[in-house]
């Protein structure tokens, strides 16, 4: 089986991510199983699962970072990852994190602005430790779209965070994505995050895409719209929630 | 007498008390009657006396016991000198210069055991942390190095290198390195390797994930190593000069071992203890500077 990865797209295709057959296997046990994907440039997808289906896995192989694979995976050389926890270097300050990694000698000032974009101006010179949850997570977004990336891959960024900034960095992502125009590939087990950023939300199950789901729904989006109610509870159904005990 | 909760549309304010005690009322009234007592802030209870002197107290009364002991001649001068005594020594074996020299050789004598030490347990461990081939080659022969007791070594080294600074300093090298490999392999090991991640996804080289993740995530691990090994440095100092030297701190201990001059003796301790601490102000230095991105570390 052919193995090609991370091989720069080409301009001629209208593809961001071009995935085909791919399966990846832990000792034996098939986690991705010849999943197809593809993501339009600048397109929003939000991938949802059970914990444990593989979709976490099928970011990581798509961020570059695991390599066990078969089949076919085409992503973008310029691309980033924010992770669920924000993992800057310690021992760094804010500003070398954002630059840490950038090819040639960036100046400071690239580092500033991409900072003020995420609203953390102020924190340019602080260390990551003293940095709150939130400010942390934008930190750590500011670092991935410092690289002008054509794929930003985002693993439950907002997990770990609280329910108030939960809701401002969502806005903010949305607001970032809308501006950068890259592709988003959001994984994430919150229904409601996926229906209220993605333009189309793919729902994996046993190592394949078992649904997808595209959001016609205009920016910006209420969560008080009656066909955010009807997507949300189609999907959940989908993940195997039975939406009418819930509301039970 | 005033009552603050008495109902505003009360008949009559001033009617007795014990009448008045039927309602609820009239008991809260009676509450701040209660015999209260002020609580003294704990400052106003602190003695007027600054903590340093406080702190030093406790030295300056065995000092003293040291001394009445000396004077009454329970402590006679060949078990152990009076205090008052060995600052006399102190100070003739410093303006005679015989202090200052020894200290001089010894110091030498440390700082290149140290050097040689610090780039050999450095080295090592950064070979076998860096490689998986390392660890394999390096790490086993390192680990059964390290069960022999260093001490030991002297007599072999003696054979080896004769009597000059060679075998004093080659055991303090070899007293250095082991504490400091052991620490700065496990700092390396330790690095999340979260961080490791993140730093390949964001493009780094395998050099930079080491300079930039790798090393900076292990340097409190070695700055532990560093600390041990400079006690060790000062273990290794004692025993190699009480051997065969004809110079240094150790030398003059023995000599005045040979003469029972207990002064002398007390006045080498001093200066080790001296050194020790000296050292130690030099980690906690290094410490203020390169670890000021941890939140534990509180010193300012």
């Amino acid at each position: 089986m052919a193995t090609d990865v991370h091989r720069p797209v080409t301009p001629a295709t209208t593809r961001a991510v071009h995935v085909e057959g791919l399966t990846r296997s832990f000792d034996g046990r098939t986690v991705i199983d010849g999943l197809r994907l593809d993501i339009a440039p600048g397109e929003f997808v939000a991938l949802l699962g059970r914990s444990g289906c593989g979709k976490s896995t099928l970011l990581r192989i798509l961020a570059g970072l695991d390599r066990d694979i078969q089949g076919t995976a085409l992503v973008p050389r310029r691309r980033a990852v924010a992770f669920q926890a924000p993992r800057l270097m310690p021992w760094k300050k804010v500003w070398r994190n954002v630059l840490l990694g950038l090819p040639g000698r960036p100046e400071r000032n690239v580092a500033e602005q991409a900072l003020d974009e995420v609203g953390l101006g102020h924190r340019v010179d602080a260390w990551p430790r003293t940095l709150s949850g939130g400010e942390a997570q934008r930190a750590s977004l500011a670092r991935a779209l410092v690289r002008e990336p054509d794929l930003l891959l985002l693993d439950e960024p907002f997990g770990a965070l609280d329910a108030l900034t939960r809701i401002k960095a969502q806005r903010l992502v949305g607001e970032l994505w809308q501006r950068r125009g890259c592709a988003v590939l959001l994984v994430t087990h919150d229904v409601e995050e996926a229906v209220l950023l993605a333009d189309r939300v793919l729902v994996m199950d046993d190592g394949r895409i078992a649904h997808e789901q595209h959001i016609d729904v205009d920016r910006p989006r209420e969560i008080t719209d009656p066909r955010f109610a009807a997507l949300r509870a189609g999907l959940l159904e989908r993940l195997g929630v039975n939406t009418a005990a819930e509301a039970a | 007498m005033s009552i603050s909760h008495a109902p505003p549309n009360a008949p009559d304010p001033d009617i007795s008390r014990i009448s008045k005690s039927e309602s609820g009322e009239a008991a809260r009234a009676d509450a701040t009657d209660l015999d209260l007592q002020p609580v003294v802030p704990a400052s106003a209870r602190n003695l007027p006396v600054p903590r340093w002197l406080r702190r030093t107290t406790g030295p300056i009364l065995l000092l003293a016991l040291w001394q009445l002991l000396s004077a009454t001649g329970v402590l006679t001068p060949d078990v152990l000198a009076s205090p008052g005594r060995i600052a006399q020594v102190g100070w003739d074996l410093i303006s005679d210069g015989s202090l200052p020299s020894a200290m001089g050789t010894s110091l030498r004598r440390v700082a290149l055991g140290l050097l040689f030490g610090t780039s050999a347990g450095t080295g090592l461990a950064l070979v076998s942390g860096l490689f998986r081939i390392g660890e394999d080659v390096v790490d086993a022969p390192v680990q059964m190095l390290r069960t022999v007791p260093f001490v030991g070594l002297i007599p072999l080294f003696i054979i080896w290198f004769g009597i000059g600074e060679a075998p004093k300093i080659a055991i303090i090298t070899l007293g250095v390195t082991f504490p400091l490999y052991l620490n700065v392999y496990a700092g390396i090991r330790g690095v999340d390797s979260q961080l490791i991640e993140a730093g390949e996804s964001l493009g780094l080289s395998r050099w930079g994930l080491v300079r930039h993740v790798v090393l900076p995530g292990a340097l409190p691990g070695a700055l532990t190593g560093l600390r041990y090994s400079l006690g060790i440095a000062w273990l290794a100092l004692v025993f190699a000069e009480q051997v065969n030297a004809d110079s240094g701190i150790g030398f003059l201990m023995v000599q005045a071992r040979d003469f029972l001059q207990t002064d002398v003796i007390v006045v080498c301790l001093i200066v080790y203890a001296f050194l020790g601490l000296l050292a130690d102000f030099v980690v906690r230095s290094l410490e203020r500077v390169l670890l000021q991105w941890r939140p534990t570390f509180t010193g300012r």
